[in-house]
């Protein structure tokens, strides 16, 4: 390297075998950039091709023969309920547990703790599906039955509940366990990120904990609140395995604790292996669905995070 | 503290009794030793169980302890100390479905890891066998075939999403200099981050559908459905990673007349290796127990195939999937449960051996340079 510093001369042999692995270098580079957006078109397109003959099909001819929108609108609906379900549990958990680790644990095991919860990331979908059908949906049924006696003049929880559990509040709390973990990630990132100096100041006007907390630390954080919130839908809804293995699936219903309604993805997960023909591009329609709802959801969320970089500063 | 400064006759008695007005230590272990008493007592009218007495107890100790410290200290305290006992029981409440489900399956997996599970398939494996089986041991077929299909469909993804996703990278951080290319990918890279996995696994079998006919099911395919989804966790870590390289070590290079490629390759990248290797090994995690898109793109294999280019796979999660929800035989499905049940613990040692071997290879190979 010194003699090149040295005796500086360009267009000798070695720099333009340098120049020539910049340039390979730099394309390369940018070639794979370019293959991402090929990539995502490409799911695009090819999904809207292959679901392109459910469209134009009969309506005779669609599962349940009233048409393609009549077949998936009770899948959206169920899809939502879950995800809703999920929502519902897991932000107050989700963001009380990522206090804990940011703003309540002793500083030594703050850490052991957070790995402790992004293990629970970590462990595959149908594990916890299989978890949610052997242990979660027996331990409910007791909880179930006494909603339906109790509270059962909501449509909601109008009885009888299911005598095996396997309901879509089983799914969506499985489902609720499965995105805790995204939100506490992230809240916890934007918690820490608190400027000391307005925490101290809080404490030091003689706000308690939890004032300091909600004086300070919340109200930075809320934009991060949010688009972790939105991020954890859109794993919600996409999720198949945990729905697949612990709903015993049917037609719409407003109940929560008897069996019935299905989710997007598991209606393929369960129905793609043995389909073919018309069937095949449905499901793939239905696909293409659940695409775009992920895909608005997500970038309303990237939207949010973009915004706040922008405003607050913090970087 | 405003009363003491408007009254300044009372601070000297304040200062001898420091402790006045404050709880006294044994409140807390009071209340919730009342709590646990008082929940038992509750549980035990309604039909005891130790889920109704946990749930009673917590919530008499959530609504005594601040009401009690209210009393005592204050509004003020008695909410902060609300929100204290809240948070502690939500991460108790986080942390029980983990143990729950690492003890369903420890509990239900260990009896079933027999060498049979770890070295035989399925092929030949009909009901007749499983019904003969009476003790755990007896149990014939396992998941060596899902075993093979898990490995060699993990190593394509990461053969092809390891080097797009890392040139991505570098063309983020190192080439792209804020420029409008360089954000639209990011942006494309966080939408694809949020694709659901069975819309992966459908991209996939659409596009080999329509290349080589529909219901092309190889190992390939599904390796291609997990790439699409392995790609953006890899660019993210490398990302990240390539960007707390200080600048000063890039232009300590270009100033002695490194190339710019030379510089990447020899500084840039020695100098973040450590957490890029650890982010590949995080996003092989990952993928490895995805499931849903194996179904709609592998198929579902009973005998042992090396070859990803042809023939349908089976891998671990696909493998728990139908041992769950078609049992070999039918009328007697405890000898598939205790195979899923083996395999899903197969799958969670492997998953967490990665996670562990990503700690010890961020630190193996974490640049030796101390004080920064």
């Amino acid at each position: 390297m010194s003699t090149t510093v040295s005796t500086r001369k360009p267009g000798t042999e070695s720099s333009a075998a340098g120049r020539a692995g910049d340039s390979i270098f730099s394309g390369l580079s940018l070639a794979a950039g370019i293959l991402i957006f090929a990539v995502l078109a490409a799911v695009a397109l090819f999904l809207l091709l292959q679901a392109a003959p459910t469209f134009g099909a009969a309506p005779a001819d669609v599962t349940g023969g009233k048409g393609f929108f009549t077949y998936i609108w009770p899948l959206i609906v169920g899809t939502l309920i879950a995800s809703v379900i999920a929502l519902l549990i897991a932000t107050p958990i989700g963001i009380l547990v990522a206090l804990y680790i940011s703003h309540y644990a002793p500083a030594k095991i703050s850490n052991p703790v957070g790995y402790v919860i992004d293990l629970l990331a970590a462990i595959p979908s149908v594990i916890y599906g299989a978890w949610g059908a052997t242990v979660l949906a027996p331990a409910l049924v007791p909880l179930f039955t006494w909603l339906s006696e109790h509270a059962g003049f909501i449509p909601f929880f109008s009885g009888p509940a299911s005598q095996t559990g396997k309901t879509m509040f089983t799914a969506g709390v499985v489902l609720a366990i499965m995105i805790l973990p995204i939100i506490t990630s992230m809240s916890r990132e934007i918690f820490t990120q608190t400027p000391k100096l307005h925490e101290e100041a809080a404490l030091a006007l003689g706000a308690t904990r939890w004032e300091m907390i909600r004086m300070s630390v919340l109200p930075f954080a809320r934009p991060g609140i949010i688009s972790s919130i939105m991020l954890a839908l859109g794993r919600a809804l996409g999720e198949t395995m945990a729905v697949a293995l612990v709903l015993s699936s049917g037609p719409m219903i407003a109940s929560l604790l008897k069996s019935g309604n299905q989710t997007i993805a598991a209606e393929i997960a369960l129905n793609f292996p043995e389909a073919y023909g018309l069937r095949l591009s449905e499901l793939i329609a239905a696909g293409l669905v659940l695409f775009l709802i992920t895909l608005v959801v997500n970038m309303i969320a990237r939207a949010i995070i973009a915004r706040y970089k922008e405003f607050s500063g913090a970087n | 503290m405003s009363t003491s400064t408007t009254n300044p006759g009372l601070s000297p008695v304040r200062q001898s009794k420091l402790t006045r007005g404050q709880r006294p230590k044994w409140l807390i272990p009071v209340v919730g030793l009342v709590a646990v008493v008082a929940g038992a007592a509750l549980a035990a009218l309604i039909g005891f169980s130790v889920a109704l007495w946990a749930l009673f107890a917590a919530v008499i100790f959530l609504i005594a302890g601040p009401v009690a410290v209210g009393l005592i200290e204050g509004s003020r305290a008695g909410a902060d100390s609300l929100m204290t006992f809240l948070v502690y029981a939500a991460f108790l409440l986080a942390v029980i479905p983990l143990i729950s489900v690492i003890w369903t399956v420890l509990a239900n997996g260990v009896p079933g890891l027999t060498s049979n599970m770890l070295l035989t398939s399925m092929n030949g494996i009909t009901g007749f066998q499983d019904n003969k089986a009476d003790a755990p041991g007896d149990v014939m077929g396992g998941a060596y075939h899902a075993i093979v299909g898990t490995v060699s469909i993990t190593f394509w993804a990461t053969l092809m999403s390891v080097p797009v996703g890392l040139l991505t990278a570098i063309y983020l951080v190192e080439y792209s200099q804020g420029g409008w290319l360089g954000k639209a990918i990011t942006f494309f890279v966080d939408v694809m981050t949020g694709i659901p996995s069975i819309v992966a696994g459908l991209f996939a079998a659409a596009l080999f559908g329509m290349i080589f006919g529909p219901s092309t099911r190889t190992g390939f395919v599904a390796a291609v459905a997990l790439t699409v989804l392995m790609i953006p966790t890899v660019v993210k870590n490398t990302e990240e990673m390539l960007r707390i390289v200080p600048n000063e070590l890039r232009e300590a290079s270009y100033a002695l007349g490194v190339r710019k490629w030379r510089t990447i390759i020899k500084v840039v990248i020695p100098t973040a290796i450590s957490g890029i290797a650890s982010g590949v090994t995080l996003a092989i995690a990952r993928v490895i127990g995805e499931t849903a898109p194996l179904l709609v793109t592998a198929g579902f294999a009973t005998a042992i195939n090396w070859n990803t280019f042809s023939g349908w796979m089976t891998t671990l999660p696909t493998f728990i999937f139908y041992q769950i929800m078609n049992p070999t035989s039918p009328t007697n499905p405890d000898a598939s449960l205790q195979r899923a049940w083996a395999a899903a613990l197969i799958l969670i040692i492997i998953v967490m051996l990665l996670n562990l071997v990503a700690r010890l290879v961020a630190k193996a190979f974490a640049p030796k340079t101390a004080g920064r």
